[in-house]
């Protein structure tokens, strides 16, 4: 019963306490009594809004794959340190493969991303080599997990 | 394009660090009354700016422990159509988000697993069989901020 609850809030959030009861077949009271127990469990963390950027302005979406100089002891926290202050600087993620960490760069148009690139971002420490992917179209972003 | 004031700003940007929030809450996080705060809200909503909303699970809590970026190169651009790959990639399960992406990749992919023998099986069973699939790399994530 509560995957049934997870499945149906995953497949649309806005859903109130009473529309949720009614499509896992519970009563209100139940169901809430069920959702409440899920967020205590820390099942439940919250709600998150999802945003278009491009309709706020940024066209352009680039991630970079950056690989580090690991010669140098604490060359991930100074770059993560220096990277998050850039604020067109989205998700920032360390990875275990050919690339040491990626992250999401927002900007309205490319001559903005030059700008971001050239002033901000090459100027972080401790890069060895980056890599670039321009998103061109989403064609699948869910949360939703195979539960 | 929206055009957005200050003030649309700083609800999304209130929304972003908890999108749980109600117009209420929102409007005194920055000073406007519930029902300014609403109405900017469904302006942002109407103009296309918030989607929605989603609810967020503990990935961990609910026995998925690995998170996988993958690039994916496709074999033959032209001979299997791009739809045939992105109608086959999007239908299994565990792959939460397909990016066509312009660079040394045609396609980015995050996939969610139990644990590391299961993204072998999802990698072996069901990404290295889609129709069109080149060369795959993989990186697995090791912690997120920001």
């Amino acid at each position: 019963m509560d995957r049934r609850i997870l499945r149906h809030l995953q497949e649309d959030g806005s859903l109130t306490m009473s529309e949720l009861a009614e499509r896992a077949g519970l009563s209100s009271g139940a169901c809430w009594r069920r959702v409440e127990k899920l967020e205590v469990a820390g099942v439940i963390v919250g709600r998150e809004v999802v945003l278009d950027y491009r309709a706020m302005g940024y066209a352009v979406e680039v991630f970079l794959r950056i690989t580090l100089d690991k010669t140098r002891s604490n060359a991930f926290d100074e770059f993560i340190a220096a990277a998050q202050k850039i604020p067109e600087v989205g998700a920032i993620q360390t990875l275990l493969g050919r690339v040491d960490i990626r992250m999401d760069v927002r900007a309205r148009d490319l001559a903005h991303y030059q700008e971001i690139y050239k002033g901000r971002i090459l100027g972080l420490p401790h890069i060895n080599d980056v890599e670039a992917l321009m998103l061109i179209s989403e064609v699948k972003n869910t949360e939703a997990l195979p539960i | 394009m929206m055009e957005l004031d200050d003030k649309d700003r700083a609800i999304i940007r209130v929304l972003k660090g908890d999108g749980g929030l109600n117009a209420g809450e929102v409007g005194k996080a920055i000073g406007l009354t519930q029902p300014a705060a609403w109405r900017r809200i469904k302006r942002l909503e109407q103009g296309g700016v918030i989607l929605g909303r989603r609810v967020q699970l503990n990935k961990g809590a609910l026995g998925f422990d690995v998170v996988v970026y993958l690039g994916v190169k496709l074999a033959a651009k032209g001979r299997v159509g791009l739809e045939d790959f992105e109608r086959a990639v999007c239908a299994i399960p565990e792959v939460q988000l397909v990016q066509h992406v312009l660079g040394i990749y045609d396609y980015r992919l995050k996939v969610v697993a139990r644990d590391l023998s299961d993204f072998e099986r999802i990698l072996r069973r069901r990404i290295m069989t889609l129709p069109g699939v080149g060369e795959v790399e993989s990186n697995v994530m090791l912690s997120e901020v920001g």
